[in-house]
């Protein structure tokens, strides 16, 4: 049995279960089931979990208010295959600040040692797609939509660049996280699924 | 594992604006609330209390009701000034047709552009041709003609009319379960071109649409509730009308407990189908702070925003 969790307190989560459901199929995982995680009790038996796009600061806000935080992070710390995007990344981030306001104050997980700035790129009219290339993926790029979206300002020791776009740092990886800008569940391309799907099944 | 080299990377063009993009923003709002708001510190109070994004006007829809005259955009500088202490997106309203107020809320760097019938309907004959701009739109409806017709101007995302600024959540539900029952009725009749071809006639919208949405068997793009939402239980019963999330108005602010309104709001939206956390939220709040509100059967026909461009 291979349980993936996706964190469903707010934000985009019915496109990520729809490409783990294709990641399933293509995969012959006829075992493969999706928990959409909403309180502590769901935590139980996952082998990995997504955090999606959303608003890092009402996940942060919610998660904290019905309890799953210090569990979430916990099991994250203790090595349990996590792959964020967008507000994921932040939601994963050692600090956060955003690119008018600075400094915010929101509830952040801190299990990614890099500093996240928020709204790299402006408003929701500079939002954009552009083809990556991400060096776990290979050659064939990847079609990053960008929504709104944070870039990692600097990475401290254990994280990894996996793609960089117009000079900026826009997913990484360290250990058991991957945490990416962009929104893999909307551009029709499961590669990124299908690489995380890989990580749960060798970490169990 | 390999790490990355600047120096093996081709030069990629960024393309802004795509469909993609466009639609994809209100996804990432789902499961969420929405909140009217007039100055920094409502701003402010949405943020803290978990709000995704924050509507700006420049009268809550009740006061808009109580003072009469003509609604127009709010005011630019108030969205400078909000910018530089929220990070959460900005949403503001322009009039129905209104070409020009939609252009200056584009150039501002608005996050959403809301074409609303809580302002006074600048062309009766046209919505905005959505598709020329970048920014995206959402846009209210009262059936799924309205809705489908919406989306081909090239709105985002959509949300009920219901009746703003009312208090009174009926109107939203109406309008809600006048879309399901329309859905059902398209989505049985998904392997007949024949009957398709008859709702794309009597919607006003192409055979496409009808076919993709029977096919899909929800609104292809995320909608919201809003319209007289004012309690967690409101909320909780949208949410389990099938609606993506919530948008709520006077409610909150016209509410002698905004906060802790807010907060609870947020709550029972992400938590609609668990009953006791519902509870949890609706005990947060206490009913002689709600707002009084408005019964609209108590008022000419007149009165009603829904009607504003719903036909067109």
């Amino acid at each position: 049995m291979l349980v993936i969790g996706i964190l469903g307190l707010q934000g985009d989560i019915r496109f990520h279960e729809e490409i783990l459901k294709e990641v399933f199929n293509k995969r012959n995982i006829s075992d493969g089931k999706i928990i959409i995680v909403k309180q502590l009790k769901d935590l139980n038996n996952i082998d990995g979990i997504i955090i999606p796009g959303g608003e890092s600061t009402v996940i942060g806000i919610l998660a904290e208010k019905v309890g799953l935080f210090n569990e979430l992070k916990e099991m994250i710390s203790n090595g349990i295959p996590t792959l964020g995007s967008c507000a994921g990344l932040v939601f994963l981030s050692n600090e956060v600040s955003d690119r008018i306001v600075g400094p915010v104050n929101q509830p952040i997980l801190k299990v990614l040692n890099v500093i996240t700035e928020r709204n790299t790129f402006g408003a929701q009219k500079e939002s954009f797609e552009a083809d990556l290339n991400i060096s776990i993926l290979g050659d064939k790029p990847f079609k990053g939509i960008f929504i709104r979206a944070p870039t990692v300002k600097k990475i401290n020791s254990g994280v990894n660049i996996l793609s960089k776009f117009d000079d900026k740092i826009i997913a990484v990886r360290q250990n058991n996280i991957i945490a990416l800008s962009f929104h893999p569940e909307l551009s029709n391309d499961i590669r990124i699924h299908e690489f995380f799907v890989e990580m749960i099944k060798k970490n169990s | 594992m390999l790490d990355y080299n600047a120096g093996q990377v081709k030069l990629i063009d960024r393309i802004q604006s795509t469909w993609l993009v466009k639609k994809g923003f209100p996804h990432m709002q789902e499961k969420g609330v929405i909140m009217d708001v007039t100055n920094v510190e409502q701003a402010q109070i949405a943020e803290q209390a978990g709000a995704v994004a924050v509507m700006l006007l420049d009268k809550l829809p009740y006061d808009i009701r109580q003072s009469g005259g003509i609604a127009r955009t709010a005011s630019v500088t108030l969205f400078d000034e909000i910018r530089e202490h929220i990070s959460i997106p900005i949403m503001m309203k322009c009039r129905i047709g209104h070409i020009g107020e939609a252009r200056i809320l584009e150039a501002a760097g608005v996050d959403t552009i809301d074409e609303s019938e809580v302002l006074t309907p600048a062309d009766t004959e046209h919505h905005i041709w959505k598709h020329d701009f970048k920014v995206p739109f959402v846009c209210g409806c009262t059936d799924l003609g309205s809705a489908l017709r919406r989306i081909e101007e090239g709105a985002s995302m959509l949300r009920s009319k219901g009746e703003p600024g009312t208090g009174d959540v009926k109107h939203a539900i109406v309008h809600f379960n006048k879309i399901k029952e329309q859905l059902r009725l398209i989505t049985a009749s998904k392997d007949e071109p024949s009957e398709l071809i008859k709702y794309s006639r009597e919607f006003k919208v192409s055979f496409d649409i009808i076919q993709l949405t029977a096919n899909m068997g929800r609104l292809p793009i995320t909608i919201f509730a809003a319209g007289g939402i004012s309690s967690p239980a409101d909320a909780a019963f949208m949410m389990s009308l099938g609606c993506d999330g919530i948008f709520v108005g006077s409610g909150i602010f016209k509410a002698t407990d905004p906060q802790s309104r807010a907060e609870s709001v947020v709550l029972a939206t992400s938590f609609w189908d668990d009953p006791e956390i519902v509870l949890k939220a609706q005990k947060m709040v206490s009913e002689d702070k709600a707002m009084g509100g408005i019964d609209m059967e108590t008022k000419p026909s007149s009165e009603r925003w829904e009607t504003r461009g719903s036909d067109i």
